[in-house]
Parts: structure tokens; sequence; C-alpha cells
């Protein structure tokens, strides 16, 4: 059974103002097995964040299915799912990862990756260990630590976000283009960061524009433009 | 996952006036906003259904007279519903309407498992009482006798909300908008309720204060795991706060889901109004 299956989802959006209802996405189906990296490309526009958006339930689908295979409920379709378990299953087993942070005013790096974890239920001396490891794993420099990120470059507001996503140690983790707007340097981290998540048996969806930089990582490619999964060996010099 | 709710309301409903032919069928009411022009009755709740679950955060907007704290103040009975239902789960009050029950037994569900926070702190707080004293009351309220207990209580909670020590013993009337919240909060957590009531306890402070008052009510529920209803016309502090969130306009909810997606993929024209408004 795969993890993530997404058969003949599309997605609309109304505005009212204008009277006007316009398909973002449609008919769109992939798989992903448990432990996979599937990269999804394609021209801005074309939807990635909207697919990615939905399996979070940020949007709310409207065609087809996402059935995800959840530890604690089953096999569930996140498009229909009740939002107290969308709620239950973003706590402890989905995480989202973008390149904006949108966290509480005034509250230190430290703080907000320690608070992830005891939003889990954990320990406060638990969460302190290992909001310390974590923040250490993904190299955030130690002078940070108890400083308000607002101020943080891109790379490192990146790096806390999926610092403060992967503490929880989250079988599912999307990634709305992790390495967007960074240096070269900055994106040798993200894709040292993605294999190590990986290799603990991670399950990875992340959006790239630029999924040459993920060679071998990424078991399949998902192409907006033809719709159409790739499996990985074959899209080795693949060309967007 | 079967939850239960820890608190359930059905169909509130609360009118200002005696309604009026042309008013008083709900179906088919004529209604400028949430008033009838004929009678002047206001219809400030109107059919109101929503679940509050154990530990969560539920966040209520709607523009200004929307009908807010006309709810919370029925879901506190300091007004009594037209009608309507609601539930709290515990073993004594299951099944039972508790808008029906004896005015006895609304003031023991206040002292046992309501604790609320008004938009307006006088309505919270006795200003002419110190703060160690307003607590106190409360905690009386609740059963409690030891003097030295109530005392120490307090202390604890008033530290904890970051009033300092030396000015505990203090009228809150002497304090700041941001420190009065701060002594209702700390009042409305001495009962330890599961159930706490947040009315606007952030606007008109400034910035940082503001940002100090949401930790506190974020930690609360980090580290005590009470339900909250949170009551704000600001988006920005139900984005930092609820799980989920209800849209209000003239009494009626006309929206509500998870509180990013009720920002980010607003349904209601109303609702997308108010969140292009905010960007
Ligand atoms: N005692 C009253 N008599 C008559 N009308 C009332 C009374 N109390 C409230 N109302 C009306 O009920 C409606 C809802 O008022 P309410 O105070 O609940 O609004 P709110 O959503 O809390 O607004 P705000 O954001 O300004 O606090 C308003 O139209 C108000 O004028
Ligand atoms: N919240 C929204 N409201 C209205 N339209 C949206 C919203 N989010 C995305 N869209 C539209 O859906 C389409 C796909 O957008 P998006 O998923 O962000 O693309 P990508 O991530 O591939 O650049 C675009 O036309 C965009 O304008
Ligand atoms: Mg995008
Ligand atoms: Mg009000
Ligand atoms: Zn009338």
């Amino acid at each position: 059974m795969s993890m993530l299956e997404i058969t003949d989802f599309g997605k609309r959006f109304t505005i009212h103002h204008l009277g006007k209802t316009m398909p973002a996405i449609e008919h769109i189906n992939f798989s992903l097995e448990a432990g996979e990296f599937i990269g999804i490309v394609g021209k801005s526009g074309s939807g990635k964040s909207t697919i990615l958006k939905s399996i979070y339930r940020t949007y709310l689908p409207d065609a087809g299915e996402i059935l995800y295979q959840s530890d604690r409920f089953g096999e569930v379709d996140l498009a229909k799912l009740s939002e107290r378990q969308i709620l239950y299953l973003r706590k402890y087993e989905i995480g989202y990862v973008s390149q904006f942070l949108s966290v509480m005013p005034r509250t230190t790096c430290r703080q907000l990756v320690t608070n992830a974890l005891l939003e889990m239920g954990e320990s406060e001396e638990v969460a302190l260990m290992e909001a310390e490891k974590s923040l250490a794993h993904f190299e955030l420099d130690p002078k940070l630590w108890d400083s308000y990120p607002n101020t943080f470059s891109g790379g490192e507001k990146l790096r806390l976000n999926i610092a403060m996503a992967t503490v929880k140690k989250p079988r599912l983790l999307l990634l709305d283009e992790p390495t967007a707007s960074l240096d070269q340097q900055s994106k040798v981290k993200v894709r040292e960061i993605i294999e190590k998540l990986k290799n603990k048996g991670t399950t990875l969806v992340g959006i790239f524009h630029d999924i040459e930089f993920m060679d071998g990582l990424c078991d399949k490619v998902f192409d907006m433009q033809t719709r159409q999964l790739t499996v990985a060996k074959e899209a080795v010099g693949y060309e967007s | 996952m079967r939850e239960e709710p820890i608190l359930q309301v059905k169909n509130l409903r609360k009118q200002f006036g005696t309604g009026c032919v042309e008013c008083r069928e709900v179906e088919n009411r004529k209604l400028e906003k949430n008033f009838c022009k004929s009678c002047g009755t206001v219809y400030a709740c109107q059919d109101i259904s929503f679940d509050l679950y154990p530990g969560e955060i539920l966040g209520i907007v709607g523009e200004s007279g929307s009908g807010k704290s006309t709810m919370m103040q029925c879901l506190y009975f300091d007004s009594d519903v037209s009608s309507g239902e609601a539930f709290i789960n515990t073993s004594e009050l299951e099944g039972k309407n508790v808008f029906e029950l004896s005015s006895q037994q609304k003031r023991a569900i206040r002292n046992h498992v309501y604790g609320m926070v008004y938009q307006n702190p006088v309505h919270g707080l006795k200003m002419d009482f110190s703060s160690v004293g307003n607590i106190a009351e409360k905690l009386i309220a609740a059963g409690n006798r030891n003097v030295a207990e109530m005392e120490a209580t307090s202390r604890r909670l008033l530290e904890s909300v970051h009033i300092p020590l030396h000015r505990m013993k203090e009228e809150p009337r002497n304090f700041s908008g941001g420190m009065q919240q701060r002594v209702q909060i700390a009042k409305a957590l001495s009962n330890n309720p599961p159930i706490l009531f947040l009315d606007e306890v952030t606007t008109g402070l400034d910035l940082s204060v503001q940002a100090n008052v949401l930790d506190l009510i974020k930690k609360i529920q980090r580290d005590l795991g009470i339900s909250m209803i949170v009551v704000s016309h600001d988006l920005a502090v139900i984005r930092m706060l609820a799980d989920r969130t209800i849209v209000l306009l003239n009494g009626k909810i006309i929206e509500e889901g998870l509180t990013d997606q009720v920002l980010e993929d607003p349904q209601h024209e109303y609702t997308q109004q108010l969140v292009y408004s905010l960007l």
C-alpha cells in the first residue's frame, strides 16, 4: 500500500468579488511509497504549492482523493478527514515547511523548536534537549539560538523551519521550494538535510524549480506540465 | 479517534426586543444586518452551533457588532439566551442543557468549570480590591477557606502572569491595560477551569504587551491543556492562537474551518473581504 496516493485530484478557487471561479489544478495523479522522495516540478503558477497545501489541508480540496496511510487512523482521505483528525496528523505525523516563516512574535529560535515538542506532550527537559540537538543538526549557529528569527537570513529561516518540522519526527514531510532564493552553499546544506531525513526513513514531497540539484536523491519526479510521473533513474539530466 | 467535545453549543439564539410580524419567522425575516427596522429588535446571535474539543483553542472572528461578546456572555450565563442548548461533557452535567439549570447550578459551573476574561477589565475585576483579593474572591467562590493557601495560590498565579510581587497587594485600577488583562487571566485560571472564555484580551494593548499576553495564552494551552474560546476581530491574533476558527457575521456563523485554511482559502464572500483587507 502506498503511503500517499493522489487520485484525480483537482482544486478551484472562487473569488467572489470578481465573480470568477478558476481551476488551479485538475486531474492530478501520483503515488508515493513509504520512505520515498518525490519532486514536483513545473513553472510558476502551475499549481505546485496548491497540491502541497491541499495535502496539508491549508487549502480545502474539492475534487478527487488524497489517500494517506496514517499510523494512527489507518488509510484516510485527507481531502475529507475531520478537522480534528487533520490537527492530530499535523501534530504527530505530517510536517510542512515553506520558505516563509510565520511564528509567534517575540519568541526565540530555541523556544520555537522547543514549543513544537511541548505541543506534542513532550516533557520540558526532553523538549529543550531535543531542540538543541535539532538546531545543531541543521547547523544553525548557536549564537542565533536565543534571538528572534524575524531578522534571520532566508537560509537561516528555512533551516529553523525545517528544525521545527523535523524535531517532531513526522512520517511525511512536505517541502515547498526549500532551495528557492538560496545561495549555492545553503542549497548544498538543504540537500544534505534532505539526505539525512531520507536516510531516517521520512517520506518526502518536495517542490523544486531546479530539480537537477536533487539528482540521485529523488525517487520520482512529477511534472505539472505533462502530468507525468517519472521514476528517477530516467529523470537524470531532466530539464524543466 | 472518537473524541467527545467538552462543550457543545446548539442553536444558540439571543435577541434584544420582542420581535414583530416582520421578523419573528426565522426563515424569511427581513433584517438590516442584525436589526429589524419595523420593531427595532436586534438579533445578536442567530442559530449559533459549534463544538469545543478538549485542549483546543477555538477562534471566533467577526466585525464589531457581529455578536461575539453577546455569545460569550450567554455562554457564561451573564445574560439569558433567547433559545438554544449547551452541553458540558462532565459526569455530573452529561445530557443536561446548562442554559436551563437553576441559577445556583449555573453559579456552580461558573465557579468550577468556567473561567472568563472580559473585553473590558471593569467587568472581570473589582477595581477597588487588591489583585490578591480579586483572586481570593474567586477561590472562595470555588469553595476554598484556607487563607494562607489562597494567598499562596494568588501569588503563584500572579507571578505566572508576570505581575511583580511588590504590586500584588495593589488595586488593579492603578494598573495599565495589559496588567489588568493579566490579572483577569490569573483570576480566571484560579479555579483550574477546564474551559476558558477570552473576549478580545489583547485589543487596545500595545504590540509588545500583546505579544506577551498571546504567549501566556499559548503557554496555558500547552501546560494546562485548557480548552479555550478566543474572540477577536484581529485576524493576526486568531492566526497565532486558534486551531480552528469560526467567522461570525450579523450573529450567524458564515464559515468555519482550520484557522490557516480559513485565512488562506476562505470560502465565503465576507471572509474573503476580511482576509484580503488584511493582506
Ligand atoms: N443589551 C443590549 N441591548 C440591545 N442591543 C444589544 C445589547 N447588547 C448587545 N446588543 C447588540 O447586539 C449586537 C452584538 O453586540 P456584541 O457586543 O455581541 O458585538 P461584538 O461582536 O462583541 O462587537 P465588538 O467587536 O465591537 O466587541 C450589536 O448589534 C449590539 O448593538
Ligand atoms: N489562495 C488562493 N486563492 C486564489 N487563487 C490561488 C490561491 N492559491 C493559488 N491560487 C492560484 O492557483 C494557481 C496555482 O498556484 P500555485 O499553486 O501557487 O502555483 P506554483 O506553486 O506552482 O507556483 C495560480 O493561478 C494561483 O494564482
Ligand atoms: Mg509555489
Ligand atoms: Mg465585543
Ligand atoms: Zn421586527
